[in-house]
């Protein structure tokens, strides 16, 4: 049995579901909600990967790097916004988020 | 069964497996010491397909960057867990019906689909072969020649986003006194030393 480029989506597909069954159940822990993106992120990069391994094209590993990139920056942003903000209101609550200038 | 697909499925399940208890999880921090265990399994994937350097990359960055990050904001933060868990379940019913629906589109999608074969004529840079150079290198190749351009961007979003959580999260209290060089140099014998013209039996 030989695994193919099916069983790398199954996988990814899987992973991505869990990131957004995340998001709806940890309304309102943020910092869940963010390692959700993550997990979604990687998701992605699985499946970049996936397609660029089986149709031997490199370019998909060079866009993964990108998405890495990318989704290090947000992590980093989202995080100094979720300490700036706990600094302010003294909770991460999502349901506060919506007050502005809080 | 083959060596690879037995570790195909031992990474998988135990990614998928990591991923769920980051949801699932009680206590913030177990969520991230999960989110470092997916990263290192789906990092087994990546050497598992043939793509070494993302592996390490993920490695590196991932567990010794941004996981870190995590756990330290988490613990940073002083946060009830147990309101945190409030409405938990509430949510729950939402949740599963739009992962449902989600999966099925997806299966749906993966039903229908196959690779024509034109496709394997529109590659735009063959994979080299592995006994020929390295995954890094052919990596390397690629992207210091014709992708320098996004790499140079990647950069610069690196860069944004150093000099943004360093203006969002850095403060100065006003009480303390800090050195401020730009004043020290500034100085001049005007501004330092006042001469006071004492006369003799008076005082200031």
């Amino acid at each position: 049995m030989t695994i193919g480029l099916g069983h790398y989506l199954t996988v990814a597909a899987i992973l991505f579901t869990i990131g957004i069954f995340g998001i709806f159940l940890n309304r309102k822990n943020v910092i869940i909600i963010l390692m959700s993106v993550e997990l979604m992120l990687l998701a992605v990069n699985i499946n970049l990967i996936a397609f660029s391994a089986f149709l031997n094209d490199m370019v998909g590993q060079v866009f993964a790097l990108f998405v890495l990139t990318v989704a290090a920056a947000e992590a980093a942003i989202g995080l100094a916004i979720l300490v700036t903000y706990f600094r302010n209101r003294g909770s991460i609550a999502v349901e506060d988020i919506k007050l502005m200038k809080g | 069964m083959t060596f690879a697909a037995m570790f195909f499925y031992l990474f998988a399940t135990m990614m998928i497996g990591s991923a769920i208890m980051v949801i699932f999880a009680r206590n913030p921090v177990h969520s991230v010491l999960f989110l470092i265990l997916t990263f290192v399994n789906a990092s087994g994937l990546f050497v598992l397909i043939g793509a070494e350097f993302l592996a390490m990359i993920l490695l590196v960055v991932y567990v010794g960057a941004v996981a870190v990050l995590f756990l330290f904001v988490v613990m940073m933060l002083d946060i009830d867990i147990v309101k945190m868990r409030e409405g938990f379940l509430n949510y729950m019913p939402i949740g599963l019906a739009i992962g449902a629906i989600l999966l099925g589109e997806m299966v749906f999608v993966y039903g229908s689909w196959t690779i024509v074969p034109e496709a394997m004529k529109m590659i735009v840079s063959p994979t080299p072969t592995a006994d020929s150079i390295t995954n890094t290198q052919a990596l390397g190749l690629l992207i210091y020649t014709k992708y320098i351009y996004f790499f140079q961007a990647a950069g610069m979003v690196l860069l944004v986003a150093m000099i943004g959580a360093i203006v969002l999260t850095l403060r100065h209290k006003p009480h303390v006194k800090r050195q401020n060089i730009a004043d020290q140099v500034a100085r001049t014998p005007k501004t330092a030393i006042e001469i006071k013209d004492v006369k003799p039996g008076q005082g200031l």
